[in-house]
Formats: structure tokens, sequence, C-alpha cells
């Protein structure tokens, strides 16, 4: 069952249409990846859905369980359970790890941060009481920005980019931190230009200047974006004939 | 000696510490309105109180070599809604010493009060002196405080300074510390403020690193909504080889509130160093969106923000 469902989506930054005329659906616990080159429109995509400022002004129909999501803000959003982890997660000067990952969670629960911290592989006693400040690295900040999310229990998580800045140790902890939002039934949209990213997904969207092109199974895009997608001058676009190919 | 318990522990229960009064060992000085009405000290360190017009002058000598480890609690405060607290104090550090003070200031009820702080503080060499000034103000504003200070730091010694406003509003904040290095100095001083309203901030500190090797820094952290004003003028000033220092301003602004900034730098000497950093601006989007995209409304996100950079 679509818990996400996309139509005829139109988003234009600066004048220049992003996203046109998109056409997408996301299902309940299900683990999504959306792939493409740099600049196809996946980031935007997240944005749109999340409600970020700036991202509100779209055409079409973005629709959460059966619901229009137009003219509703990113924390209106969040609260039906929608969240977004950034690419390059913020710094909050002076905020502890602990109040961070707490203002996610409805319950005033301080075990729940030792949990999460622990299912992203850092250690509570040595992190809660530190800030999210630059004196973390990329990938600290990245498994405390999950930990975040863990702690808030979306119904849909939006993860742009899960692998950049971080280490291949820490790479398997976020996959782990994936595994277990699905376990308790998150629906979870990977943002990604990495095979290593989309091999942990269910379902993949190959997506290229502003619109889905192709969708399927992991293998099938997984091949089509190693083979035709990188380095990708939108020469290699599939026709129609060819997307009816492989749809 | 206290001589009004029941007053006394009422000003205290504006603080996180009114068990303190009950150890020997821990010295204190409690003043509410132009009254001492509690007052206790340790060896090695002399607390001489007299009094003067709308307030009471304060002399205290720390005795060379002595070591206070527990902090020294000091509480100036006044329950009635209008008046003058004047506090003239004169602080002599001995040499090789070491005092960390904490001031709480209670002014819960304030509608017209004016709290005038006027000190010198004079710290031998090698003696560290820690002052920690809380605050505790009426929901209303109301009053204004007006601390001013003249500090030298002898050789080798050390002076740190925070200025909080951990409850209520602002009213009028008007700071003006004055600081001299001696070689070797250090001082740090630390505003965190938070206004709203009409609240008013202004603070002026001044660091002289005048003794080779001398180090400084001083910090404002200040967030203003509503139609508050903040003002920081903040000045460092390095004449001796090897002095180094830095002058940090951060500030939020929301609403229809007004911050400025004017960090003063000056070096005369060619191998001291001094820099200087100021940031005002609103809230960070990035910051903003992260928590909103938590759950948090826009109100409550900003709130979590400002406390955070206060803390």
């Amino acid at each position: 069952m679509a818990i996400i469902e996309i139509e005829n989506l139109t988003l234009a930054l600066n004048g220049k249409n992003i996203i046109a005329k998109l056409n997408v659906e996301f299902w309940e616990g299900h683990v999504h990846a959306v792939v493409g080159p740099n600049g196809a429109g996946k980031s935007t995509l997240a944005s749109t859905i999340a409600g970020l400022s700036g991202y509100t002004d779209f055409e079409g129909e973005i629709r959460y369980n059966g619901e229009s999501l137009k003219g509703m803000n990113i924390d209106e959003r969040a609260r039906k359970g929608i969240t977004l982890a950034w690419q390059e997660p913020a710094r909050f000067e002076g905020l502890s790890i602990k109040s961070f990952i707490m203002a996610s969670s409805r319950e005033n629960d301080e075990s729940l941060v030792l949990r999460v911290l622990d299912d992203v592989g850092l250690d509570a006693e040595d992190y809660m009481h530190r800030s999210v400040d630059r004196t973390l690295s990329g990938g600290e900040r990245k498994k405390i920005e999950l930990a975040s999310i863990l702690a808030m229990r979306p119904r849909v998580a939006l993860l742009d980019e899960p692998d950049s800045g971080i280490d291949v140790e820490s790479l398997e902890r976020i996959f782990e931190a994936v595994d277990i939002l699905k376990r308790d039934g998150t629906t979870v949209i990977l943002i990604t230009h990495s095979l290593a990213v989309l091999n942990r997904a269910e379902h993949a969207f190959l997506m290229c200047d502003g619109n889905i092109i192709d969708k399927g199974t992991i293998d099938k895009i997984s091949k089509y974006f190693e083979d035709r997608c990188i380095p990708c001058d939108h020469k290699n676009m599939p026709n129609k004939a060819e997307i009816k190919e492989t749809v | 000696m206290i001589k009004d318990k029941q007053l006394v522990d009422e000003l205290y229960g504006n603080t996180e510490s009114p068990h303190v009064l009950k150890d020997p060992d821990t010295a204190h000085l409690t003043i509410h309105h132009d009254e001492v009405i509690g007052m206790h000290s340790v060896p090695g360190l002399n607390i001489d109180t007299n009094k003067i017009e709308d307030g009471i002058e304060v002399n205290v000598k720390l005795n060379k070599g002595v070591r206070i480890d527990k902090q020294v609690h000091l509480c100036f405060g006044m329950f009635p809604e209008k008046g003058i607290q004047k506090i003239v104090m004169d602080v002599d550090i001995g040499t090789n010493s070491y005092i960390s003070l904490l001031a709480h200031c209670i002014f819960p009820f304030a509608v017209d009060v004016q709290h005038i702080m006027d000190a010198n503080i004079r710290i031998g060499e090698n003696a560290k002196y820690k002052y920690l000034e809380k605050h505790v103000h009426s929901p209303r504003g109301g009053v204004k405080v007006i601390p001013k200070a003249k500090v030298n730091i002898g050789r080798n010694a050390e002076f740190k300074t925070e200025f909080e406003l951990v409850k209520g509003r602002v009213g009028l904040i008007d700071i003006d510390y004055e600081t001299f290095c001696g070689e070797n100095a250090v001082v740090e001083m630390l505003a965190r403020i938070s206004g709203h309203d009409d609240d008013e901030i202004k603070i002026r500190e001044s660091a002289y690193l005048e003794g080779k090797n001398a180090r400084g820094a001083l910090t404002s952290k200040i967030a203003v909504r509503g139609r508050a004003r903040a003002e920081i003028y903040n000045k460092m000033t390095a004449s001796a080889p090897f002095a180094r220092g830095h002058v940090d301003c951060k500030e939020i602004v929301q609403d229809d509130a007004v911050a400025t900034a004017i960090p003063i730098v000056e070096v005369h000497h060619p191998k001291a160093h001094i820099t200087h950093e100021a940031a005002i601006g609103s809230v960070d989007n990035k910051q903003l969106e992260t928590l909103m995209s938590r759950g948090m409304s826009e109100d409550d996100a900003v709130d979590l923000i400002i406390e955070g950079m206060l803390s």
C-alpha cells in the first residue's frame, strides 16, 4: 500500500524546473532508494516531501496516507510522521546530544537516548553530554542525526546521502539503523548515488533531469546506473521504448 | 551570623544552592536591600561590611597563600518592588591564593529596582579568582542592573568571570568591566543573556594585556527577541610581546529586536596577537528546520537553539 503518492509534481527553483511532472509511489514499511547522478533532483524531491522552506510551492500533488501535503509546514508534516536526515547535518553550538535526541522524542525517557546512541554505534557515556557542534566529525554527526530519527519513530524517513562523509565501518552502523527503522515499520527513502546504499533497498527508482525515468529491482536499476549514468550528461537517458522494456 | 533566617531562606530559595548555609566550611554573605542579613567566613578570608546610603560597602580580603576550595556564596537581592541596592566592593586577593565565588542576585518581584555594583578588585601574583554571577529577575523585568568593576590582575594571576541571567526578564543590564593584565596573567569574561520585550542589554568589557604572555578572552552570547536591544562593546588591547587574546560575540536576533556588536582590538606590539569574531543574525535556518522536521514547533525550536547557544 502506498504511504506517499506523488502525481505530476513540478517544482521550480530560480525559474528553472528542478522536478518536472514527476510521478512516484512509496510503499508503507518498505526501504526505497532514489538513485541518480548529481543534479538529478533527488535531494529536491526529498526536501519537497519533507516540506523545507523554499520547497513548498509546487505544482501537482503529494499525498501522505491519502491526505494532501499542500500548504502543510515542515513541523506539521513531521508531527504526522515524515522526517528528513540532511546530507550535511546541522551543527548546534552548546546543545547537548542528549537534548538534541530528546527533542525528537515524544517520550521524556533518558533511556531512549542511551538506546538510540547504541543503535548507531556510539557510546552514550562518551557522547550524550557533548555538544552537537564542530568538535564532532562528519560521520559522528550523521550517526547522531540518525539516532535522533530513531528516537522520533517516524512513519516516513527520508535519508539524504546517508553514506556521505563516513567510513566503511560507520556505514555498516547506518545500515543497521535503517534495518531498525524497517523493523519498526518505518518507510525509508534513501536518496543516494552510491551503489552500496542502493543495494540495501528493496525497491529502486532511477532519477534523471528532474524525473523518475525507471524503477524496479535493485539489480536492474543498479546495472543501468552503473553502466550508463556515471558520468552522466543526460545523453544516456533511456528513450520511451527502452523505459517500457525495462519497467 | 544569620540575622533574619526566614529572609535568608527565602532569598536562597530562589537559587539552586539553598543548602550551603548549613555547611560551616562554606563562607557566605547575604545582603537584602541595604542590610546584611547573613554572613559567615572561613579562616584566611576576611569579610567586612559597612552600611552606606542605599546599600552596603563590602571589603573582602583573602590572605596570602590561602586556598579556599569550597565555593564562597554571595547573595545580593531585594524583595520589595521598588528601591535601590548599592554594593560597593573592595576585593584584595593575596598572592598565591585561590577563591571561587558564586554570586546570586535575586530580584523576583522588581517593578522599579536598581542594583548598582561598583567593584575594585586586585588579584595578587599567582592568585586565581573566579566570580560567577547568576541573576534571578522579575518576570516583568522592572530591574536595572548596573555592575561596574575595575580589575587588576597580577603576574601569573587569573581572573575568570561569568554573568548569566537564569530566570526572569532582563529589564536593563548594563555591564562595565575593565581589566588590566600583568605578565602571564589571564582574563576570561563570559556573558550569557537572553532578552525579550523591551529589555536592554549593554556590555562594555575591556581587557588590557599589558604584561608579556598575558592572555585574554572576552565572550558574549546574547539572544534578543521582541523589541529588545543589545549593544556589545568589547575592547582588547595588547601592548606586550606574546600577549594574545580573542574577542567573540554571538548574537541571535528575532522579531523586531536589534543587536549591535562593536569589537575593538588594538595591538601595540609586533609580537602580540588578537583575533575577533562577531556573528549576528537570526536563528540558523538549517538548525531550525532540523528540529522542526522532528516535530518541534518553530517557537520551541528557536527556544532550544537559543538555550544551546547560551549554555
